[in-house]
């Protein structure tokens, strides 16, 4: 019998049904993401800023990439070969690769990047001397000509840190490289696309899903394997004050902070909404640079008297404090990577006042006071420099610690002045462990005198193990060498390793997936 | 009157000129190099010995700065070493979340202060007098960005009815913006309040003493007329003055309260031009806040003649 009233309702409930599969808006999956900087530059080769090189994992892709086990892997490259006697090396690329614009990826637009990352990166200069030349084979393949063998061709086309040797188009990768990239140029190939006309500096930088990205078949691991996006959208939101990302954080405006500050752990900690979560093991390292071209620090057993004196565990409770983020490690090339060891260490970093002396009255030290430069604005690094004055006073050395904001010691840092004219003697600062892996890679271990970083030391032996590193092909061999360079560089430190420390990234519990890599990655992870 | 607004308004030039020169000068004379900011820390010497050569910074001190009042006086005010954009493109992106603040804040300050100001000199001495003066010293006695992260503690996180921190355009969506707009202006409205209402009680009571306030209430006028319309009109000229000086603090405001709730703005661009030695923006936002500054006050002079007749330019 017919019903009004049932049919009435079976309307009624069609037409709701109706309506919620049809005028329900499908939700775009955003991540909003307060990262540890704002995005000013565009350009990750022109400039080594961490932010910079987040951005370019974004948006370009590498022909080789780091696992987490730190072995490289392939990433555009399908299939790689390296002649019998290692000084022909043939790459060949992926199918499918696309430009953001649909172009192909060519040959001839891997040849010109790389030679554009060579000409800022110092490992990649490091290569380009030991290089001959390339050779493009066809659309897919080219050749990297050696003149020597040469064992860091693929950590160096594989460095997951900055600079990395990110693939650009040719006519973008011909940019002079002591100029930025266009705007209009940030195309890449990588599994996000860039949203110009959304970028505000100061405010936020969009990115949307490459639809057209080919991921890797491999899992992902580190910066390698399939690069598989599982949101339709990334944006970084710039919030510059980090009480107010934690609050808004906790109120769910966004999903993530890269990197809260320590002495705000606690309150998220307690959060039930949000997790702690560690994406890069091996954390970072704190340094403490010397000046080797001035008075006393051009005199190397007095660098070595603080080496000595130094014991990293205060350093690291009064920046980080609490032992679940710190780690004392004296290896300089970071605890947990292939290369880490303790060999010539026993002697240093045990905070040996007594002995530290006795090497500053051998080495005839005068009382100069040693100009220690002191940020203030950069909370994890504010509290080093009081530590390593209290232990270098407690050695014997006069300590002038003189106080100022990041930006104006880095503006210092480069002048060649005498520290009693505006110049420096030490400053400390911390390195992303990707950056520190191997001896020529580690910056601060360059020793070519003027051509070295800022502290510019001059020292042949380190430059020779640094070389014999370089060209040698021998894992095993690599790792001796590391070996007796550390043993020399004990006594002869161009700088020092004051301890390791991670930050975790801050997440709300609806962020899931793998991030665990040595640069903050947004592909495979997922917002429920 | 067009005299004096011509008079004032040449009187500009050299007002600029001096801030222009200062600005200059000061941003050279104190340590920090842009270039070394921009090549990162990684960077070799050599590395930023050819971004300073790429950014003119090479150049003698005085060629620098004929460069850029050249510029200047052509209408370019330069791009931004980091933004690869026109200074002039990154104000313009900028001043509507610091004009939507200021905006607010003064018409929210205004509306509260001067009422306040007026009832707490009628009610001298009451209790009512004393909480106005007493929040009046307490506007003045704690930080904003105290007040920004109570604010937020209490509203945004415990409360949950206004959002922490951002900004949303006023054509993208009114609603939105109103809501974000809601714990910036008052972070940085109460010391303006506490200035304003303090300044304009002390007036009022100055004027509530005049002979012409006890004739117009021996005419029998209402408390409420003696008030507005003899007593505050003629108390109006310290309070104009005040708020008009008030937009320095505005302005300073404008840079912490901006920070606390994420607001991108001018006061934000400036402290992070600063923070990284951007000296074309620096130079260009401070000229700005300069001429911003002078012509407020131009308007606030002018309009005593709306307030008092006895004014005359």
């Amino acid at each position: 019998m017919f019903s009004f009233k049932k049919s009435a309702l079976a309307l009624v409930a069609a037409a709701g049904a109706t309506a919620l599969l049809t005028a329900a808006p499908v939700q775009a999956q955003t991540i909003k993401a307060v990262m540890h900087s704002d995005v000013k530059i565009l350009d990750p080769i022109w400039t080594t800023a961490y932010i910079q090189r987040n951005h370019g994992y974004m948006v370009w892709d590498t022909l080789f990439a780091m696992d987490e086990k730190f072995d490289v892997k392939p990433q555009m490259v399908d299939k790689w070969e390296v002649s019998a006697d290692k000084l022909v090396w043939t790459f060949t690329l992926r199918d499918g690769l696309e430009w953001h614009d649909g172009k192909p990826v060519t040959a001839e637009d891997c040849v010109a990047s790389i030679k554009r990352w060579a000409a800022r990166d110092s490992m990649g200069q490091k290569m380009m001397t030991s290089a001959e030349g390339f050779e493009v084979v066809d659309a897919k393949t080219f050749k990297l000509k050696m003149k020597e063998p040469y064992g860091l061709v693929l950590q160096s086309l594989g460095k997951p840190s900055s600079n990395v040797p990110f693939m650009m188009p040719k006519k973008t990768a011909e940019t002079d490289p002591m100029q930025q990239i266009k705007i209009e140029d940030v195309i890449g190939s990588g599994p996000f696309i860039f949203k110009a006309d959304e970028w505000k500096p100061g405010e936020k930088i969009v990115y949307v899903k490459n639809a057209k990205y080919k991921p890797r078949a491999e899992p992902p691991s580190g910066l390698a394997g399939g690069k598989v996006v599982k949101v339709d959208r990334v944006e970084w939101l710039w919030i510059p004050d980090v009480q107010t990302q934690v609050g808004a954080l906790q109120n769910g405006e966004i999903d993530m902070i890269e990197s809260p500050g320590h002495d705000l752990l606690p309150i998220l900690a307690k959060d039930k909404n949000i997790n702690l979560f560690n994406g890069n093991p091996t954390g970072n390292q704190y340094t403490f640079r010397f000046n080797s071209t001035a008075k006393p620090f051009d005199n190397a057993k007095i660098r070595h008297a603080v080496f000595v004196a130094f014991a990293q565990e205060d350093f690291l409770k009064a920046t980080i404090g609490d032992p679940q983020w710190f780690k004392v490690c004296k290896a300089p090339f970071v605890c947990g990577t292939p290369l880490a060891t303790d060999a010539g260490m026993a002697d240093v970093l045990n905070g040996n006042a007594a002995k530290a002396k006795q090497l500053l009255t051998e080495a005839g030290y005068d009382g100069t006071p040693i100009v220690l430069m002191q940020s203030t604005d950069l909370q994890v690094l504010t509290n080093l420099a009081p530590v390593a004055k209290q232990q270098m006073e407690r050695a014997g050395f006069k300590v002038d610690m003189q106080s100022m904001d990041w930006q104006t010691l880095v503006g210092r840092r480069v002048k060649k002045d005498p520290p009693s004219q505006g110049g420096w003697h030490a400053f400390l600062t911390s390195w992303v462990a990707a950056d520190i892996l191997n001896p020529v890679m580690a910056g601060f271990f360059n020793s070519s005198c003027d051509k070295a970083m800022f502290g510019w030391p001059c020292d042949a032996t380190i430059e020779k193990f640094r070389d014999q590193f370089a060209k040698e092909t021998d894992p095993a061999k690599q790792k001796q060498i590391v070996e007796d360079l550390q043993k020399y560089w004990a006594n002869n430190p161009t700088h020092i390793n004051v301890g390791q420390w991670y930050s975790p990234i801050a997440r709300r519990n609806n962020i899931e997936g793998n991030m665990i890599a040595p640069a903050p990655v947004f592909w495979n992870i997922t917002k429920k | 009157m067009l005299d004096f607004i011509a008079r004032r308004l040449i009187a500009i030039i050299p007002v600029l000129a001096v801030v222009a020169v200062f600005v200059f000068l000061m941003l050279r004379l104190t340590p920090g190099d842009p270039a070394a900011v921009i090549a990162g820390d990684n960077a070799t010497s050599d590395q930023i010995a050819d971004i300073r050569e790429k950014l003119g910074l090479n150049e003698p001190i005085w060629t620098q700065f004929a460069i850029w009042i050249g510029d200047i006086v052509q209408g370019k005010f330069g791009e931004s070493y980091f933004f690869k954009k026109t200074v002039a493109e990154l104000i313009a992106q900028r001043v509507e979340p610091t004009l939507a603040l200021a905006l607010c804040t003064l018409i929210f300050a205004v509306c509260v202060s001067v009422p306040i100001g007026v009832l707490a000199a009628y009610r001298q001495g009451t209790l009512f007098d004393r909480i106005v003066m007493g929040f009046s010293v307490l506007g003045f006695s704690v930080p904003g960005f105290v007040i920004g992260y109570c604010l937020i503690y209490v509203f945004a996180i415990e409360l949950g009815w206004l959002p922490v921190q951002g900004y949303v355009r006023i054509g993208v969506n009114f609603w939105q913006f109103a809501e974000r707009m809601v714990l910036p202006s008052l972070t940085l409205s109460v010391g303006f309040v506490a200035l304003i209402s303090r300044i304009t009680r002390a007036s009022v009571l100055e004027v509530l003493n005049e002979d012409y306030i006890r004739t117009a209430r021996a005419k029998g006028l209402s408390n409420r007329v003696v008030l507005m319309r003899h007593a505050l009109r003629n108390a109006a000229v310290p309070i104009l003055t005040i708020i008009g000086l008030g937009i320095a603090i505005l302005i300073g405001g404008a840079v912490v309260t901006e920070s606390v709730f994420g607001l991108p703005g001018l006061g934000r661009l400036t402290v992070e031009a600063v923070l990284s030695r951007d000296f074309p923006t620096i130079q260009t936002v401070i000229l700005l806040f300069s001429v911003v500054y002078v012509v407020i006050n131009l308007l606030i002079d002018i309009s005593y003649t709306l307030f008092d007749p006895r004014i005359r330019y």
